[in-house]
């Protein structure tokens, strides 16, 4: 079988740009990540400048006085309510992502151990509910938790209690157990992730040498899924800490939170130097946070 | 003596506890649909009769109508938008070596652990500052900034797990860069690019932060809700839409789920 | 026809490739021999232009070509782990390339007969990828390279993944298939005795750079260094120091005694390496005039051949001798302590520079 000489060798010279793109293949990547890079420096840095900018302006009668000052920032130093807010939004943050957190760490346990050939399903019922509308489970815990809820009449219809608990709404208590339901998702995903990392034949060498079940989790399991406990710490903590829905429609004048001072700043109180000022504390809470727990995290990788 | 019943063996307590803890996590949600049905306009036990009144009086409502259709534009746009460019950016990410990578995607991903209240006041100081009116546009624009982190993080995984070799293969017959997408990375992505499209969608019809500081005149669903809950005896009817919200919603993202999982089978066939 | 030119590559600090040069005939089956990480893949993929180099040329018939994006180029490639395309059957994934180039369906549908016939796969043309085995998925990966009939074919350590048994049938068949059209092959692999089989001309690579290229027999009976020495076939090494009284040289080897030599004493240093092939021993049961004597230590048997392993004095492990062995009367069979004595030919020993 003969095979006639095929295609011409001669090749047009490409242009100077595709040459150039050939050779580095760090400007093709960046040339296809410009878009969605250009988006997000314009959608994150611009508005960021913004609010630190407008943090430092004032309020004369309607309009805003573009003169810098710290004159929000002084106010809240002085102002016990604020100290109280952002000391009350930190408390209900920790509690409520510590708790969940607990909560969280045996389910993700199960599914990552026990899930077998049905992890995946666990997984998309897990977090099935937290890609709804937020809006509407906040909701749903509304009519569950009311005075005249439904878990109210539940007890009182089933007999266990006689009058409606009260505390139930409108409380602390009820914004952290709405927070903790509505984010869980956040809290049980990072553990599970570190959970499934681990290898398997280091809890097998352990039984091997003689742990047994309980020691081989304390000595084993649990330290090396603790970047996952961290990780799920702060993916919980950042999103609860801004929380101003749940507090709304559950928290009453108890349960406020800080979220809720600045939406008042920006909405009928229409304050937006001192909403902004707010805004950059909150960001530098969050801040925080976060570098305590990267120190955290590296500190437990080594 | 116990018998072993195996190394890791069921283990019924934490089943147990599994299962209630995915009682627990359904059970408020579970409560709307079922008072949605209840003839009695306050939502409290015992379950009074079983009506459909509340599911029909939503189409009498105009209101409603107008908020549902505006939200379906926006998300229909964020999703179209968000995924034509967090494609690229997501190919590049899982392809290419590139100085400043890993600090420049954090920074794409920074959406995701802001909260949604800091998002919402800094753009809507910024577009006022702009002298831009709010609108539905100002909507869209602040659900893609959410979105397309999302996007990526549900494409990247998929463009990494690829195998290189068939876009490879593809040049090397000769197909320019376009060609190959179209003829090979696409057909072969295809149920990670339909998720994607599936979850912004989702999120941008179920979002309410962002369009309650960025809307204008016109609402969006979410905040047709918010609008209503000062209303009790509307009420019941909150209950009608939220348990149609939910069933689409949750449909959408089963779908979505699922067409991850699907797309992962499709890929590995090549590889023997 | 290939010339690649000083080429290097470097990902970061590390340098895969230093400054590889080399010469390729057109219609030559050439291969780049080398373990993991000896950069002979990286180099063809700069060939093919998936990566780019960082400095040097790559010309293709005199033309540049290392600026070049993949799909410009005139070559094609088969790929270590085939690539078939998941979604398209067997028809669809041969004719791919045929596509852009304009011609007619009919023409396609003929041209694709063709090639099933070429590849010994006729009517497979509806099946699906995931249908096929790893034989049948190279051998189309094979024909969807070959039918844009290009001037040079790489492959990249194709026969990897296939078992014994077949990689041996598809070697032949390689063989065959560049011998009939005419074609220059470029081969990877890490195995040399594929390498050695379907080469005229292989090139040893190891960490970045070019050790030798030569002809199968070349690299076997000259090899450059104790590196390619060793990894081509097996080779008994035997350190030596270099001793001149006045005209004669000789060299006094740890094992093998003092032996005379021609060679230029400038052109090695003191000390130097005297490699001989096992199968250049010959193992004698009696005492032989200027043979080394020796124990046997242990007896490989491998069906049509024995290894002899033979401890000497003055060399710690013993020598690797090969003998034939058949069924009637194996004269070596549980000889282990005898003693023994070897001869070899002058010229079958090869002196290398210690490294």
């Amino acid at each position: 079988m003969t095979h006639a000489a095929g295609q011409s060798l001669r090749v047009a010279r490409p242009s100077a740009l595709v040459r150039f793109l050939h050779r580095h293949e760090g400007w093709r990547g960046y040339l296809l990540m410009a878009p969605a890079l250009l988006l997000m420096a314009a959608a994150i840095i611009f508005p960021i400048g913004m609010t630190l900018v407008m943090s430092t302006w004032s309020l004369s009668g309607y309009d805003m006085v573009a003169t810098p000052g710290l004159g929000n920032y002084t106010a809240m130093a002085e102002h016990p309510m604020f100290r109280v807010l952002i000391l009350r939004s930190l408390t209900i943050a920790l509690t409520c992502t510590a708790v969940t957190v607990l909560l969280c760490y045996p389910m993700a346990y199960f599914v990552a151990f026990h899930g077998g050939r049905h992890k995946a399903m666990w997984l998309i019922v897990m977090t099935l509910p937290f890609w709804t509308s937020y809006l509407l489970r906040v909701f749903a815990w509304k009519v569950v938790l009311g005075y005249e809820g439904v878990l109210n009449t539940g007890l009182i219809g089933l007999g266990i209690v006689d009058e409606p608990i009260a505390a139930l709404l409108y409380s602390q208590t009820a914004v952290t157990i709405v927070l903790a339901h509505s984010w869980a998702a956040f809290a049980l995903l990072p553990i599970y992730v570190s959970l499934e990392k681990i290898d398997r034949s280091y809890l097998e060498a352990a039984a091997d040498l003689g742990d047994g079940p309980m020691k081989r989790f304390w000595r084993i399991t649990f330290p090396l899924s603790l970047p996952g406990v961290v990780a799920a710490f702060i993916m919980m903590f950042v999103p609860t800490v801004g929380e101003y829905i749940t507090p709304a429609m559950v928290g009453g004048p108890d349960g406020m939170m800080i979220g809720n001072l600045i939406q008042a700043m920006f909405g009928p109180m229409n304050n937006w130097p001192a909403g902004a000022a707010l805004a950059v504390v909150m960001m530098l809470t969050i801040g925080l946070a976060g570098l305590v727990f990267v120190v955290l995290d590296r500190l437990l990788r080594r | 003596m116990a018998r072993y019943t195996g190394f890791h063996a069921p283990n019924r307590t934490l089943a147990i506890y599994a299962a209630v803890f995915a009682f627990v996590l359904y059970l408020p949600i579970l409560f709307i649909p079922i008072f949605s049905f209840n003839s009695g306009v306050y939502v409290k036990f015992p379950l009074e009769g079983f009506t459909l009144q509340w599911y029909v009086d939503l189409f009498n409502r105009e209101p409603l109508k107008a908020a549902f259709w505006n939200s379906v534009k926006i998300a229909a746009t964020v999703s179209l938008l968000s995924t034509v460019i967090a494609v690229p950016a997501a190919l590049a990410i899982a392809r290419y070596r590139m100085p400043g990578k890993a600090p420049a995607v954090s920074f794409m991903m920074l959406p995701l652990v802001l909260p949604g209240l800091i998002m919402g006041v800094a753009l809507l100081g910024l577009l006022n500052r702009l002298g831009v009116t709010l609108s539905l546009v100002t909507v869209t624009i602040g659900h893609m900034v959410i979105c397309l982190p999302y996007a990526i993080s549900v494409l990247l995984p998929r463009f990494v797990g690829f195998n290189r070799s068939l876009e490879e293969a593809s040049a090397d017959l000769g197909e320019p860069p376009l060609r190959t997408f179209w003829r090979v990375t696409l057909p072969c992505n295809y149920p990670g690019i339909l998720a994607c499209m599936l979850m912004t969608f989702t999120i941008s019809f179920d979002e309410y932060f962002m369009a309650f500081f960025l809307s204008g005149p016109k609402s969006t669903l979410p905040m047709y809700i918010w609008g209503q809950l000062r209303f009790p005896q509307d009420f019941p009817s909150l209950l009608a839409l939220s348990t149609l919200i939910l069933l689409f919603s949750f449909a959408l993202i089963f779908t979505s789920l699922r067409l991850s999982k699907v797309g992962q089978t499709a890929q590995t066939g090549a590889q023997k | 026809m290939i010339s690649v030119r000083n080429v290097c590559k470097s990902f970061g600090r590390v340098q895969a490739v230093q400054d590889v040069s080399l010469e390729i005939q057109a219609g030559e089956f050439f291969s780049l021999l080398g373990a993991s990480g000896s950069g002979k893949t990286t180099l063809l993929r700069m060939i093919a232009g998936f990566e780019a180099v960082t400095s040097g040329q790559i010309l293709i018939d005199g033309q540049e070509m290392q600026d070049l994006p993949p799909h410009l180029r005139p070559i094609n490639m088969v790929f270590q782990n085939y690539a078939i395309f998941p979604h398209l059957n067997v028809q669809d994934n041969i004719a791919y390339g045929l596509q852009r180039l304009g011609i007619a369906k009919a023409e396609q549908t003929r041209m694709v007969g063709e090639m099933l016939e070429m590849i010994a796969l006729p009517g497979y043309g509806t099946r699906k990828s995931s249908q096929l085995s790893g034989g049948q998925m190279q051998r189309v990966a094979l024909a969807r390279a070959l039918i844009l009939k290009p001037k040079v074919l790489l492959l990249d350590e194709p026969l990897g993944a296939l078992d014994k048994q077949l990689r041996e049938q598809m070697q032949l068949e390689l063989r065959g298939l560049q011998q009939r059209l005419g074609i220059t092959f470029i081969l990877v692999t890490h195995d040399q005795e594929e390498a050695l089989t379907l080469s005229d001309r292989v090139a040893v690579m190891a960490n970045g750079a070019v050790i030798q290229v030569d002809t199968p027999a070349g690299l076997y009976n000259r090899p450059a260094n104790r590196q390619v020495a060793g990894f081509v076939g097996t080779m008994n090494f035997f350190e030596a120091s270099l001793q001149s009284d006045g005209p004669s040289v000789s060299a006094a080897t740890a094992g093998l005694g003092r032996l005379p030599l021609k060679l230029d004493p400038k052109r090695y240093g003191k000390s130097m390496l005297v490699a001989i092939r096992p199968e250049d021993f010959t193992i004698h049961a009696s005492p032989v005039k200027g043979g080394v004597a020796g124990r046997i230590a242990a007896r490989q048997y491998l069906g049509g051949r024995q290894v002899l392993y033979v401890e000497v004095e003055g060399r710690a492990s013993p020598v690797a001798v090969a003998a034939p062995a058949n069924r009637t009367g194996d004269p070596w069979a549980g000889a282990e302590g005898q003693p023994v004595w070897l001869t070899w030919p002058a010229d079958a020993m090869t002196l290398l520079d210690p490294d």
